[in-house]
C-alpha cells in the first residue's frame, strides 16, 4: 500500500520517470527511513534502557542479596522473600496500604461522578466551580500536605475550631492512632477528587445527546436515564479511573511523610514508606528491593484481575 | 388545566432542587479552597496570632515581613532556582526525546516497530519504587549523588510523552510531509518544518505535565540529594518542619510561594491540563 502511495505521488509530481525508477526510489527511501528511525529513537530508547530496563533487572539481582552499600554484598538466595513472609512490619504496612486504598479510591470516585453529573450542565459560573474543585490537583502535594497538617492540628487547627463551634470534642487527627489514617485518607480524597472529576466530565461529554432524547421520548425519568444510559456508557471511564487510582494509591508516600512520618506508632506507615525506611534509613538494599518487587507483584495482579473482569461489567459500544 | 398545574408544580420542585444543588456545589467548592485560603491567612500572621481564635480572621495587621523572612530562614531562593533549573531541563529533555521517538513510531518504517513500541509502553507498568533503589545505586557509582545530574539525567524521557506524541502525529495528514519529501526536502526537514509545528498542542500538553510532575517531585530528590546547594523546593519545605518548633506562618508562606508558579502555569495552560488528563490519564 505504501508502495502505491509513493508511485501515485511520483506520478502526480509529473516526473515521467521510467517504470523501474519508483521501485528503486522506494528502496532508497526505506533505507533512509530506517537510518533516521535509529537516530530518532536513540535518545529515548537509551534512556529507557538505562533508567528503567537496567534497574528492573538490577532490582531482581538485588533482591537476592544482602547489601548495606558499605560492606560486600552477599548472595542469600530467597532469604529476603522468606524473611518478608514472616515480617510483621511488611504485613502491617501492606494492610495499612489496603486500608488507605479502600478508604480513598471508592470515595474519590463516587464523589467525582456525582460532581461531574452536577457540573456537566449550564449552571451559572460553572467554570469557576470546576476550577475550585480542580485546584487541589495542580497545587504541589508537599505544600498542601503542609497546610493539612496545620488544619489537623489538635489545639489550633481549623478543623477542631469548627468542631468546637458545633460542640464536638477536639480530635487528635494526626496524633490519635484511630484517626491518623482516616485523616490521611480525607486529605488524599481532597487532592485526587478534581483529577477524577475531569476524567468523568470528559466521559460524560462523549455520550451522544440523541440517546438521552430517545430515552426521554420513551418516558424514562432522570433516575432511569442515569442507570440505563449514563452509567453503562460511563463504565469504560469508570474502569480507567479505577485502574489508575488503584495503582497510584498503592504508591502513596509524600503526604504520609509530611503529615505523620508514618505515625503515630506505625498507624500510617504504608508499604512505600516502609520500602523507603528499609532502603534509605536502614540501608538494607536487598530486602528493600524484595519489598518493592512484592509491591509490583500485588499491583500487577490487581490490574490484571481488573482487566480480566472488565468484560463482565464494562460496556463497549 | 390539571396537566398545566402538574407541569407548573413539577417545574417548581425542579427549581427548588436546582437551587439546593447549586448551594451544595458552592459549599463544596468553598470547602475545596478553604485549605488554600487558610494557607494565605496563616502566612500573613505574626507567630503568636496563630494560636488565637478565630483562626480564619486577622487579629492584627498582615505581616508581609513573613515573605521576606522565608528567604533568610533557609536559602529558599536557591531552592526555587534549583527547582526551576531541574524542571526546565527535564521538560526540554522530554520534549526532545518524546517528539523524536513519537515521530519514528508514527511515521518511519523500520523492522519490529510496533513490537518495540508495545514493549516500550509496557515499561509504564513498572512502579517507581522498583527502579528507585538500583537507580540510586547507579547514581552513587557514577558519583552523581547530591548533584544536578542525579536530579535531571534519569528523567529526560517519558513513555507517556512518547505515546502522546505518537498518537498526535498519527492524526496529522500524511500528505503534507509526503509533499515535502517529493520536493526533495529530507525526512529531517519534514519533521522539523512540518510535523513538529503542527504538533504544538501535544507538545504544550507534554511540557505542562512534565514541568508540573518535576516541580512536585519529592521522593527522588529526597534520596539523591543532601546538601542545600542542590536542594529543591519540595524537600526544602520540610526544613521548616524540622525546626525545634513549627513556625506555621513561615511554613505557610514558603508553601504558598511553591504553589504560585504552578498556579500561574495552570492559568495560562488550563486547556492543556484538561486535554492531557482526558486523553492519556497523565497525573501531575
Amino acid at each position: 500500500m505504501a508502495e502505491e502511495t509513493v508511485q501515485s505521488l511520483g506520478g502526480a509530481a509529473g516526473l515521467g520517470a521510467p517504470p523501474t525508477a519508483p521501485r528503486r526510489r522506494l528502496g532508497a527511501r526505506l533505507r533512509e527511513e530506517r537510518r533516521w528511525a535509529l537516530l530518532f529513537l536513540a535518545p529515548d530508547m537509551l534512556s529507557v534502557l538505562a533508567f528503567t530496563a537496567f534497574p528492573v533487572i538490577a532490582a531482581v539481582v538485588l533482591s537476592f542479596l544482602d547489601w548495606n552499600l558499605i560492606t560486600d554484598a552477599t548472595f542469600v538466595g530467597l532469604d529476603n522473600f522468606r524473611e518478608m513472609m514472616g515480617d510483621e512490619a511488611f504485613w502491617r504496612t501492606m494492610g495499612h496500604t489496603v486500608y488507605f486504598t479502600v478508604g480513598t479510591v471508592p470515595t474519590s470516585m463516587a464523589l467525582a461522578l456525582v460532581l461531574a453529573l452536577a457540573l456537566n450542565r449550564p449552571l451559572r459560573g460553572v467554570t469557576l466551580l470546576r476550577t475550585a474543585y480542580f485546584i487541589p490537583v495542580v497545587a504541589p502535594l508537599i505544600s498542601v500536605a503542609m497546610v493539612w497538617r496545620w488544619l489537623y492540628d489538635r489545639d489550633f487547627g481549623l478543623i477542631n475550631y469548627f468542631f468546637d463551634i458545633v460542640g464536638l470534642p477536639a480530635v487528635g487527627w494526626l496524633t490519635d492512632e484511630t484517626w491518623a489514617m482516616p485523616s490521611v485518607i480525607i486529605m488524599s480524597v481532597w487532592k485526587s477528587l478534581g483529577y477524577n472529576l475531569v476524567i468523568y466530565l470528559a466521559g460524560l461529554q462523549s455520550i451522544p445527546r440523541r440517546l438521552y432524547e430517545a430515552a426521554e421520548m420513551d418516558g424514562a425519568n432522570a433516575w432511569r436515564r442515569f442507570w440505563r444510559v449514563t452509567f453503562p456508557l460511563l463504565t469504560p471511564t469508570t474502569f480507567f479511573v479505577m485502574v489508575v487510582s488503584l495503582i497510584s494509591s498503592f504508591q502513596v508516600f509524600s503526604q504520609v511523610y509530611v503529615m505523620t512520618r508514618g505515625g503515630p506508632g506505625d498507624a500510617t506507615t504504608t508499604i512505600v514508606y516502609h520500602i523507603y525506611h528499609v532502603a534509605f534509613e536502614l540501608f538494607r538494599m536487598g530486602y528493600a528491593s524484595a519489598l518493592a518487587w512484592m509491591l509490583f507483584a500485588v499491583v500487577f495482579v490487581l490490574t490484571l484481575v481488573q482487566v480480566r473482569f472488565q468484560r463482565r461489567w464494562v460496556y463497549y459500544e | 388545566m390539571m396537566a398545566a398545574q402538574r407541569t407548573f408544580g413539577r417545574r417548581r420542585v425542579g427549581r427548588l432542587t436546582n437551587v439546593t444543588l447549586y448551594l451544595v456545589l458552592v459549599l463544596g467548592a468553598l470547602t475545596m479552597i478553604t485549605p488554600l485560603l487558610w494557607m494565605v491567612v496563616t502566612s500573613l500572621k505574626p507567630l503568636e496570632d496563630v494560636f488565637k481564635w478565630p483562626p480564619l480572621a486577622f487579629q492584627s495587621a498582615p505581616v508581609w515581613e513573613n515573605y521576606r523572612e522565608i528567604w533568610r530562614a533557609v536559602p529558599f531562593g536557591r531552592y526555587l532556582a534549583n527547582t526551576f533549573l531541574v524542571s526546565t531541563a527535564r521538560t526540554a529533555g522530554v520534549l526532545v526525546t518524546s517528539s523524536l521517538a513519537g515521530y519514528a513510531f508514527a511515521r518511519l518504517r523500520f523492522p519490529g516497530r510496533d513490537a518495540i513500541f508495545l514493549a516500550y509502553l509496557g515499561t509504564i507498568m513498572v512502579p517507581g519504587q522498583v527502579t528507585m533503589i538500583p537507580s540510586f545505586i547507579v547514581m552513587r557509582e557514577l558519583g552523581w549523588l547530591d548533584t544536578y545530574m542525579a536530579l535531571i539525567v534519569p528523567w529526560l524521557f517519558s513513555p507517556f510523552g512518547t505515546f502522546l506524541m505518537r498518537q498526535y502525529f498519527l492524526t496529522l495528514p500524511r500528505s503534507l510531509e509526503d509533499a515535502a519529501a517529493i520536493d526533495g526536502a529530507g525526512l529531517l526537514t519534514a519533521f522539523r518544518r512540518i510535523a513538529l509545528p503542527l504538533a504544538k498542542p501535544a507538545l504544550a500538553t507534554l511540557a505542562v505535565f512534565t514541568f508540573l510532575t518535576s516541580w512536585n517531585d519529592f521522593l527522588w530528590p529526597l534520596i539523591v540529594t543532601d546538601s542545600r546547594e542542590v536542594r529543591v523546593v519540595s524537600v526544602g519545605l520540610t526544613e521548616f518542619q524540622d525546626l525545634y518548633y513549627t513556625d506555621w506562618p513561615l511554613l505557610m508562606a514558603a508553601s504558598l510561594v511553591a504553589v504560585v508558579p504552578v498556579l500561574v502555569l495552570y492559568m495560562f495552560a488550563q486547556r492543556y491540563f484538561v486535554a492531557g488528563i482526558a486523553t492519556t490519564g497523565m497525573r501531575g
